[in-house]
């Protein structure tokens, strides 16, 4: 941690709370379980994605990828290519434009955008991963280029990769960071204490490589103007991000690249960054000098796309006589790439959740010679809670003690390493709510005490955990004539509820019928700020600065008011309700937004506002928590694995709109069985590619897979975040695994440490 | 995907015609397995001869109680006929663990035969495979097995037959009828699909421009007493790594009648005649089932990944006929 | 049957090219000329700009290009347009009959879905299911294959519609708008 860092958290612990929102506590449209704003859309295929705008004269592109993981191109044979009919163009690092190397990802540099690679894309003969374009094909139709793709022959000269996590993770070294803070952490002699402890367990746990798997694969259109302007459709998770990154590639000027992503079909993580083919698809559009679709095929998405890297953790607790942890020791190894430096975090994790006398905590990383890694849903949450979940089970299992009660037990006051207060942590009480629903105590303590014919039963809960982000956001809002409010900025929506959430926010916050107020997003032509779908912020982001654009423009709207207006020198609060501003407790004495507008002439005012840094966060320790509680049942016979109920727990702020995050919760569980019992990407060492990249071949979960999944939640507000909430985008996905794992051994005796649980490993 | 020209043929005789005379021309049913094929630019045909136009879309009921099949049939169509409901309860079961809805609406019956192999290796261009390219080596063999053969297998290629509803023809002893420029004739159902050997690009008996125009079942009493099991990575919709497909008969606690076969553990539908020898006549209990299982499995060879199908076979062996047995 | 030795009376098959069909999508009468290797996946999409049918995988992997077709649920990325002629086909975009379709109302209701993807081929799927279930199509978790009537429970339901990948998770609210909108019909 920088020397900057490390004065800036200390110098916000003095800094004086933001007042609270008084919306935080008001009853409105937020917390109503409003059903979507775009459901009509949704439902009868009205919404538009990324590779379904109509273009005149669109071409069509597909990438050529690379068969070998590392190497030199020695010649490209497009021959047969260029004559196949249809084709247009064919961009290779000969013809391509020039394209810089795209800058990396840091949370101080948002506003640049960022890839997940920083490695020039088409711009020499040097092979990186396998999977890496080394061309693409511009054709009059998708059957045309599709073909004459197939037509391009490669040579290369191969040299040996480094491919096998296994065999290297030996070599794994200390990165300089972890997500801004130090990669290694050390409180007290962890060592000593472990030795010493009563009780204590210490187990390797093993996570594979994963893909996002988000049912739109990614897709751009790009198109030049005669001034040099780029326009691209692009299916991202960060519009803003995106159309910098782009400015940079190509030399541009930030206001000359616009990004229009209005709905996004799943990202996960997969779309927050900037992969190669949206450079390539603005590249050949160059090249073409036409307007060019790439829409990736499944097997591209593996191939172009990097996923969650392999893990290997060890954790080891130890806890004295009564229960209270002695030690925490969580470290371990992930893999990511010379050019994406992305040691996902898993070791976070245990810095926050539990006390303990001592801890050690820390992570290494090694360089593999395959496409980049990247976040994917609750980056190393969700990898770091299957290890850490697990070893706590396993500890109340040596120990004879209820694994809720074990976490109960060790439950902190503060947060465990960085001493600072909870702004709002109530994950006592979610264990409480979620075993009472649950039934939890009516299990007995016993593995393998459950049986239903050829069916073994077991329960398994584990600790669900997700920090809170926030990122400054700019909004516009406009207020019209008509009554009517248009709330704008670049956010993106991919599933999350976005606008449906901060129209409920803006109605409330304006005094306004839902109807009255609309949303404009998806469009890097509004106001740029680091607005990303990512690190479950976007809520939080958004709403705190629709809160102090509203306030912007109450203040605006008094003024215009003027003299003859029953606001006019006003000694008592101003309310916004009713369509418009009213003096506090004073029955119908104020003025609606339109009568404001008319009498004054205008058609509508438009104020423009930025929220501030996110100080909070830096204060207090704030995150999501919940309780995942799971019942499996396990076949005897086959080791057929199957969740037959599902109850998650959750204190995450106020909920918002309990229809859209009971939702988001429920995905996230549901990702999470697929990483427990099924998601695997398999990668063969012997030539560093992928083998399964189908969605036939990596089995995300079925409809059959999903049990009814029950959530709750406390709903207590904290006064610190924007409307009181906490993220909920993430957290489903965390502790999910882990639950399921405990679960197969209390239904089993087998702990499973290795996933995904296949029933294999069960036999 | 390669260019191809494509004729819709009405009656038989010219969909012989066509297949014959057209060089490089593959028949094309539901197209679920072939389209997808293409696409990977595995199957590259120049004319594709479309036979879902064929008058060999009808069930038939047989005088003897038997049923013919047209080549044409749809999946789901098969599975939800009554007779085929009542009579071969396991037929209908295997087809409703394949796949899924929309691709049993698709898919024909002659499809279903044919489909090809999902190893991954096949699938892939870039890896060496002997089906794809003789002589090329088998990407497989030192790489992800876990789908792959644990019976009958190669040097060559270990890969698996993928069908589920082809498993259940195996144990109902089915015949295919074809019909070709020489004529007609019928294969027994364990003929019809062939191991690999040295030879792994020949994956059946049927002979250049031949065309499957149905299936004949033979009436089977005790088969309405039969099950298919079907076990897989996930709950629903993806391959077997093993199955079971099996009709008993029990008298007096000892088998009586017998038939059973496997899915996902070789080349071929697997018809477990070992097995059935072991059993005839013996005591219909969890002993013999075991026994048998053993019996079946013990050329069983597991590489590194697929060890484990060696024991699920067996086991699911064993718990398909006690459950047939009613244990 | 043909023998050996007899001429072929099979007109040969034209070369590759362009390939002119007559399809209704929608109740409409399209007639288009095509490249044989389009899909009707590609045909609906890129030809028509009927872009409610999804394309998730292109590999008979996800179902979120399920349409109908004469009433039975296919997988428009797997069909050949040209195998087609004359076929009724139904997508997203003519389920709603000036109001929406129960189903399409029960999704909303019960958000059943988050990002959309996946939608269109969830209703399609859903609508093209119950006709199954309808005609006594048995199931996977049907235990009895000649049984008369099957439940309509939440695992039959599951198990049909297990072709239609959702990773956003919606399922849940799907399997519960599926319910809300046949249970009636269901129990007629
Ligand atoms: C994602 C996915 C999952 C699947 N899961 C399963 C599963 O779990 N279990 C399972 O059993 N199957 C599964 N399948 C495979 C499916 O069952 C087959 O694709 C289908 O049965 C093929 O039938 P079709 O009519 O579509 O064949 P086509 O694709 O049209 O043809 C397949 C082959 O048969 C040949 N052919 C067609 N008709 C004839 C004829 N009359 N005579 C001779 N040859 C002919 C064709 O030339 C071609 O080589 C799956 C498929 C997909 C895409
Ligand atoms: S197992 Fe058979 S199909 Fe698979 S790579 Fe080897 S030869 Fe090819
Ligand atoms: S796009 Fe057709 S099944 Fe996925
Ligand atoms: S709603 Fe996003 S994939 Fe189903």
């Amino acid at each position: 941690m920088s020397v900057l860092q490390k004065l800036m958290e200390t110098v916000v612990q003095f800094m004086p709370d933001k007042a609270p929102d008084p919306l935080i506590h008001k009853h409105g449209y937020l917390g109503t379980p409003v059903s979507r704003v775009d459901g009509q859309r949704k439902v009868k295929g009205e919404a538009r994605f990324t590779a379904e705008f109509e273009i005149e004269n669109l071409a069509y592109a597909v990438p050529v990828c690379s068969t070998i993981a590392k190497g030199r191109i020695i010649s490209i044979d497009a021959y047969d290519a260029e004559r196949s009919p249809g084709v247009i163009a064919i961009v290779t690092a000969e013809n391509a434009p020039k394209m810089k190397r795209p800058p990396l990802m840091d949370v101080r540099h948002m506003d640049k955008g960022f890839a997940a690679s920083d490695l020039a894309v088409l711009q020499d003969d040097k092979i990186s991963w396998d999977g890496q374009p080394v061309a693409v094909v511009v054709a009059e139709t998708l059957e045309q280029a599709e073909h004459a793709a197939s037509l391009v022959r490669v040579e290369y000269d191969e040299k040996a990769a480094r491919v096998s996590f296994e065999d290297l993770k030996a070599e794994a070294t200390v990165p300089s960071a972890v997500m801004g803070e130090d990669p290694e952490l050390e409180i007290g002699n962890a060592q000593k204490a472990f030795a010493a402890a009563a009780f204590k367990v210490d187990n390797l746990y093993r996570t594979p490589h994963y893909n996002h798997n988000a049912i739109e694969p990614h897709a751009a259109i790009a198109a030049w103007d005669e001034d040099g302007r780029l326009t691209v459709f692009d299916s991202t998770q960060f519009v803003n991000g995106c159309k910098h990154a782009l400015a940079g590639m190509f030399g541009l000027d930030g206001d000359d690249v616009r990004v229009i992503a209005p709905f996004v079909g799943g990202g996960f993580g997969g779309k927050a960054a900037l992969w190669n083919h949206t450079a390539l698809c603005a590249a050949a559009a160059k090249v073409a000098n036409r307007p060019v679709k790439m829409a990736l095929s499944r097997e591209d998405v593996f191939r172009l796309i990097g996923g969650r890297t392999p893990s290997e953790q060890r954790v080891a607790l130890g806890a004295d006589k009564e229960g209270k942890f002695a030690a925490i020791i969580h470290t371990g190894v992930t893999a990511t790439t010379t050019h994406a430096k992305f040691p996902e975090q898993f070791s976070l994790t245990p810095r926050h959740l539990y006390a303990s006398r001592t801890m050690s905590v820390g992570q290494k990383v090694v360089n593999l010679d395959t496409v980049a890694n990247t976040w994917m849903r609750a980056p190393g949450e969700s990898i770091g809670t299957f290890a850490l979940e697990s070893a706590i089970d396993e500890l109340a299992y040596a120990m004879k003690i209820d694994p809720v009660e074990l976490r109960r037990l060790n439950e902190p006051e503060r947060d465990p390493t960085k001493g600072t207060e909870f702004s709002s942590r109530h994950l006592v009480e979610a264990y409480r709510r979620g075993a009472e629903k649950f039934g939890w105590s009516g299990r007995p303590a016993e593995p393998c005490s459950q049986r239903d014919g050829k069916w073994l039963i077991g329960q398994g809960v584990a600790t669900a955990y997700y920090p809170v982000f926030r990122f400054p956001a700019a909004v516009r809002l406009r207020i019209a004539a008509d009554g009517s409010a248009l709330v704008q900025a670049a956010a993106n929506e991919m599933g999350m509820g976005t606008a449906t959430v901060q129209i409920q926010h803006a109605a409330d916050r304006l005094g306004l019928p839902l109807e009255m107020v609309s949303f404009r997003y998806g469009d890097s032509d509004l106001p740029d700020s680091p607005i990303i779908a990512g690190g479950s912020s976007q809520t939080g982001s958004i709403a705190a600065a629709v809160q102090v654009a509203v306030e912007k423009a109450h203040r605006e709207l008094v003024k215009l008011a003027g003299n003859g207006s029953p606001l006019a020198g006003a000694n008592v609060e101003i309310e916004a309700r009713d369509g418009g501003l009213f003096l506090s407790g004073e029955g119908n004495k104020g003025e609606t937004y339109a009568s404001i507008l008319k009498r004054a002439g205008r058609d509508f005012i438009e104020v423009e506002e930025t929220s501030g840094m996110p100080f909070e966060v830096m204060k207090y320790s704030m995150a999501s928590y919940g309780a995942q509680f799971c019942k499996a049942r396990v076949n005897r016979e086959s080791g057929e694995v199957r969740i037959s109920r599902w109850l998650g727990s959750f204190d995450c702020g106020r909920i918002l709109n309990p229809k859209t995050a009971v939702s988001q919760l429920r995905g996230g569980i549901v990702m999470g069985i697929g990483m427990a019992l099924a998601e695997e990407t398999l990668l063969d060492t012997r030539r560093g590619r992928i083998m399964n990249p189908s969605l036939a071949e990596y089995h995300v979960p079925v409809h059959l897979d999903v049990p009814h999944i029950e959530i709750i939640y406390n709903d207590i507000p904290d006064e610190h975040t924007p409307l009181g909430a906490h993220g909920v985008g993430e957290i489903g996905i965390t502790g999910a695994a882990a639950a399921i794992a405990n679960a197969i051994f209390h239904a089993t005796g087998k702990r499973i440490r290795d996933l995904p649980i296949t029933l294999g490993k069960l036999l | 995907m390669k260019s191809f020209a494509y004729a819709r043929a009405a009656d038989l005789e010219t969909a012989v015609q066509l297949l014959s005379k057209t060089p490089n021309a593959k028949l094309l049913g539901g197209g679920t397995n072939l389209v997808d094929l293409m696409r990977e630019n595995i199957e590259q045909p120049d004319a594709l001869v479309d036979v879902t136009g064929l008058p060999l879309d009808r069930i038939q009921e047989r005088p003897d109680g038997g049923l013919v099949i047209g080549a044409t049939v749809r999946n789901t169509a098969v599975a939800v006929h009554p007779v085929v409901r009542d009579r071969y309860p396991l037929l209908a079961q295997a087809i409703v663990f394949g796949a899924s809805g929309q691709i049993r609406n698709m898919a024909t019956v002659a499809g279903n035969l044919m489909q090809r192999t999902r190893c991954l290796y096949f699938y892939d261009h870039a890896a060496r495979c002997n089906k794809r390219a003789p002589g090329a080596g088998c990407d497989a063999i030192g790489g992800f097995n876990r789908m792959h053969a644990i019976l009958g297998a190669s040097d060559s290629c270990i890969a698996t037959h993928p069908s589920d509803m082809c498993v259940a023809l195996a144990a109902l002893n089915a015949k295919v009828k074809v019909v070709g420029p020489n004529g007609e004739r019928t294969i027994a159902f364990e003929d019809f699909h062939r191991l690999p050997e040295d030879t792994p690009h020949i994956e059946t008996d049927l002979q250049p421009g031949e065309l499957i125009t149905g299936i004949e079942i033979p009436p089977l009493g005790f088969a309405r007493r039969s099950l298919y099991r079907k076990i897989r990575d996930r709950a629903s919709y993806a391959f077997a790594l093993v199955s079971v497909a099996a009709a008993l008969e029990v008298d007096n606690g000892k088998v009586r009648n017998i038939r059973l076969a496997l899915g996902g553990v070789a080349h071929k539908p697997w018809r477990a005649t070992e097995a059935e020898r072991v059993l005839a006549g013996a005591n219909a209990g969890p002993e013999s089932f075991r026994q048998a299982a053993e019996a079946e499995l013990a050329p069983a060879r597991g590489l590194a990944h697929n060890d484990f199908k060696i024991e699920l076979a067996k086991r699911t062996i064993v718990g398909v006929l006690g459950e047939l047995a009613g244990g | 049957m043909p023998s050996p030795n007899q001429t072929p009376k099979a007109v040969p098959i034209p070369p590759a090219g362009s390939a002119l069909i007559l399809l209704k999508i929608n109740g409409v009468d399209r007639s288009l000329s095509i490249d044989p290797r389009t899909s009707l996946l590609d045909v609906l999409r890129e030809h028509l700009s009927l872009t409610g049918p999804k394309k998730g995988c292109n590999q008979g992997a996800c179902g979120a290009c399920t349409v109908l077709m004469d009433g039975q649920r296919v997988l428009s990325c797997l069909s050949l347009a040209v195998q087609l002629e004359g076929r009724e086909i139904t997508t997203i975009e003519g389920i709603a009959n000036g109001e929406l379709h129960p189903l399409q109302a029960a999704f909303i209701e019960h958000d059943g879905f988050q990002c959309g993807y996946c939608t269109p081929g969830q209703i399609c799927s859903a609508i093209g299911m119950f006709q199954e279930f309808q005609n006594g199509l048995p199931s996977a978790v049907t235990g009895d294959m000649a049984a008369a009537t099957i439940e309509f429970s939440d695992t039959e339901i599951k198990e049909r519609m297990s072709g239609n990948l959702c990773r956003c998770g919606a399922y849940v609210g799907i399997c519960e708008a599926i319910h809300s909108a046949f249970d009636r019909e269901v129990a007629k």
